[in-house]
């Protein structure tokens, strides 16, 4: 089914139902419920949040999962990406489509640049490289780029902006063809409430896209070529292949993904500012992927899912939270078992991620994918032991 | 004419002369084992021929055309295969795509963009590689991933996937070495084979006296970066200069 295998049909037919039915999905609670409003992901604000990073950690993935040349600087590209469709914004119309085209044909050029000087080294040297570019990035924004970047006040779309292109009565918001990203149904279901945006449904079509793209990349001869590069570079040139384009390539690529993600972010909110290609912001990039399974065509998907998750979710648990959680237990130990909890929470969410981060890491080097796999192949052991050997056998392959 | 002519190389690495004034001719459709003592240059010669390193002066020309300056993958897109020392194989990927891939570089050339369709929709490149497999005895491991492998397999992988290619030099580098004495043998016959199905050129740098004796048509023997010695194996067996250098003592 679409040149695909019927494994991977079906992984990608997951992605689909998950992400089409994500506002359902993530709304398990009752709007008012003190549940509901702790840990419900399904605003639109958010599940965006999921979609766009989910699609720039899958560009990642497909430069450092396939060849193993761990990019640091990859948020440049989002943000040269937000750069460039916020200027559409100003200078043709709020419309997104032209905004998104080119941020992605701007990112690309921009990795051409990076890549082409950054792929004459590899391993730390190469990391160290693309660092340091996105930082200059950064400090160029903030300083002698003024003029295109608007500096610290960051880049926005103002009245006086001329919209060459912009129609009559056309929304002054970011909209396709006169739909409103903004524009919303909400829908209620006893005491549970979904909402269904506009802004997010083509986020998940473009996530859609990504991923299936991306299955495509993988399974081609081009995806086997980065993956031996990764195992082997010795062995490709003597077997007569020029490794350079298909990095570069494969760079390339992945910067056009994070572009694509740039424009995004900038189509749900039109402004942007520099610290969007800040070195940390990099550096969430490549937890989402260790986190999620590097190398995998799922993991991506999920590490970006998760760490969203908490930044958004955990980070607000705060002690009422608890208290409301714990309600039924006697008052001490209530008492202890929140004072246990309390760093892991609100402002102390980063400390669940860089915990869960360690365990993945020191555990389940194939990141949480390989966890649920490893489950996956617990429960069908238990069903029929006979063919355990085999399954165990085909996981000695990583994920996909 | 010889297939590859190897004239008045010079190297020199700082203080010390590596290569000194090397000439070599290899006959098309022969086995020119190279051997020598630890030392002899052998190692830095074919590095020469593969472009990994460019001496400072002399000319090696395969089939007309001159080597020198070009980069390693333009050197084996011309024609010229190298085995290793340690088998060099894709060890994360299966033993299929291994020999996928230099199918692939046999068929496209040194780069081509072809990135969304399946590898698996390309039936000839498939068939070709099975092909391979099935010669040498692997296909039932086809989709074991190649690190799994054993050393002898390894070996039989990493020749398929030169062979795959259809070299017309193959160099091989020291291709028994650290091998068990049966898997010596296995590779022995698997290289006479290969000599007597294809009628590959192939050049070996061997230590191993069995193996230099019981595959080659011709031996250069190297002291000092230099070659000695050029002949026949029963030549080189009773040269006086070959005892001297290399052979000492050891009773052939």
């Amino acid at each position: 089914m679409l040149g695909l295998t019927q494994k991977d049909f079906l992984l990608l037919l997951v992605v689909v139902v998950l992400t089409l039915l994500a506002p359902i999905i993530l709304n398990p609670f009752p709007v008012n419920s003190s549940l509901g409003q702790s840990f419900n992901a399904g605003y639109p604000a958010l599940m965006q949040r999921f979609a766009i990073f989910g699609i720039l950690v899958i560009g990642f993935n497909i430069l450092f999962g396939l060849t193993g040349y761990l990019s640091f600087g990859h948020a440049a590209f989002l943000g040269v990406g937000s750069y460039a469709a916020v200027w559409m914004f100003k200078l043709l119309s709020f419309n997104i489509i032209p905004a998104i085209v080119l941020s992605v044909i701007v990112a690309g050029l921009f990795s051409i640049v990076i890549g082409y000087v950054s792929l004459r080294r590899s391993g730390i040297y190469f990391s160290i490289l693309t660092l340091a570019f996105a930082q200059m990035s950064y400090a160029l924004a903030y300083s002698v780029l003024t003029p295109l970047t608007n500096g610290e006040t960051g880049l926005q779309v103002y009245p006086s902006d001329p919209q060459y292109l912009a129609a009559e009565g056309a929304p002054s918001a970011p909209h396709v063809f006169g739909l409103p990203m903004a524009e919303s149904t909400t829908v209620y279901f006893g005491d549970w409430q979904f909402t269904f945006e506009i802004g997010y449904y083509l986020c998940a079509l473009m996530l859609i896209l990504a991923f299936y793209l991306s299955i495509r990349i993988f399974r081609s001869p081009f995806g086997m070529m980065l993956r031996a590069i990764k195992s082997n570079q010795t062995r490709m040139n003597y077997t007569g292949l020029n490794t350079k384009p298909y990095m570069l390539w494969a760079f390339i690529i992945s910067g056009m993904y994070a572009g694509l993600a740039g424009g995004l972010l900038a189509a749900m909110d039109p402004l942007t500012g520099a610290e969007r290609m800040y070195w940390t912001a990099s550096g969430e990039i490549v937890v989402m992927a260790i986190l999620g399974g590097v190398g995998t065509l799922i993991g991506p998907v999920v590490g970006s899912g998760v760490i969203k998750y908490l930044e958004n979710i955990v980070s607000k648990i705060n002690d009422n939270v608890l208290h409301g959680a714990f309600n039924a237990l006697p008052d001490g130990l209530e008492n202890v078992i929140i004072k246990i909890i309390h760093p892991f929470v609100g402002e102390g969410w980063q400390l669940t991620l860089g915990l869960l981060f360690m365990v993945v890491v020191i555990f389940l080097p194939g990141g949480l994918v390989q966890g649920g796999q490893r489950l996956g192949a617990l429960f069908s052991r238990r069903s029929r032991n006979a063919t355990a050997a085999d399954r165990d056998a085909a996981r000695q392959k990583p994920a996909e | 004419m010889g297939i590859l002519e190897v004239k008045g190389i010079n190297k020199r690495f700082g203080g010390l002369q590596a290569l000194g004034d090397v000439n070599l001719s290899i006959q098309e459709n022969t086995v020119h084992a190279i051997i020598g003592p630890n030392g002899a240059g052998k190692s830095t010669l074919l590095n020469v021929l593969v472009g990994k390193l460019i001496p400072d002066s002399g000319s090696v020309m395969f089939d007309g055309q001159s080597v020198l300056g070009r980069k390693p993958y333009e050197i084996a897109q011309m024609g010229i295969s190298r085995v290793f020392q340690t088998p060099e194989i894709f060890a994360d990927l299966t033993v299929l795509e291994n020999v996928l891939i230099p199918c692939f570089a046999k068929r496209d050339g040194a780069f081509r963009m072809h990135a969304l369709e399946p590898v698996r929709h390309e039936r000839e490149i498939g068939r070709q590689a099975e092909t391979m497999l099935d010669e040498v005895n692997m296909l039932s491991k086809a989709d074991v991933v190649a690190s799994a492998l054993s050393r002898g397999d390894k070996r039989r992988l990493e020749m398929a996937m030169c062979l795959v290619q259809e070299p017309r030099l193959m160099l091989l580098d020291e291709p028994t070495a650290g091998m068990a004495r049966a898997d010596t043998e296995n590779t022995i016959a698997l290289l006479k084979d290969i000599r007597r199905k294809r009628g590959i050129t192939m050049a070996i740098i061997e230590h191993d006296m069995q193996v230099v004796f019981s595959l080659a048509d011709r031996i250069t023997v190297m002291a000092q970066g230099t070659p000695l010695v050029e002949g026949t194996p029963d030549r080189i067996k009773t040269d006086p200069k070959v005892r001297e250098a290399y052979l000492g003592e050891t009773q052939i």
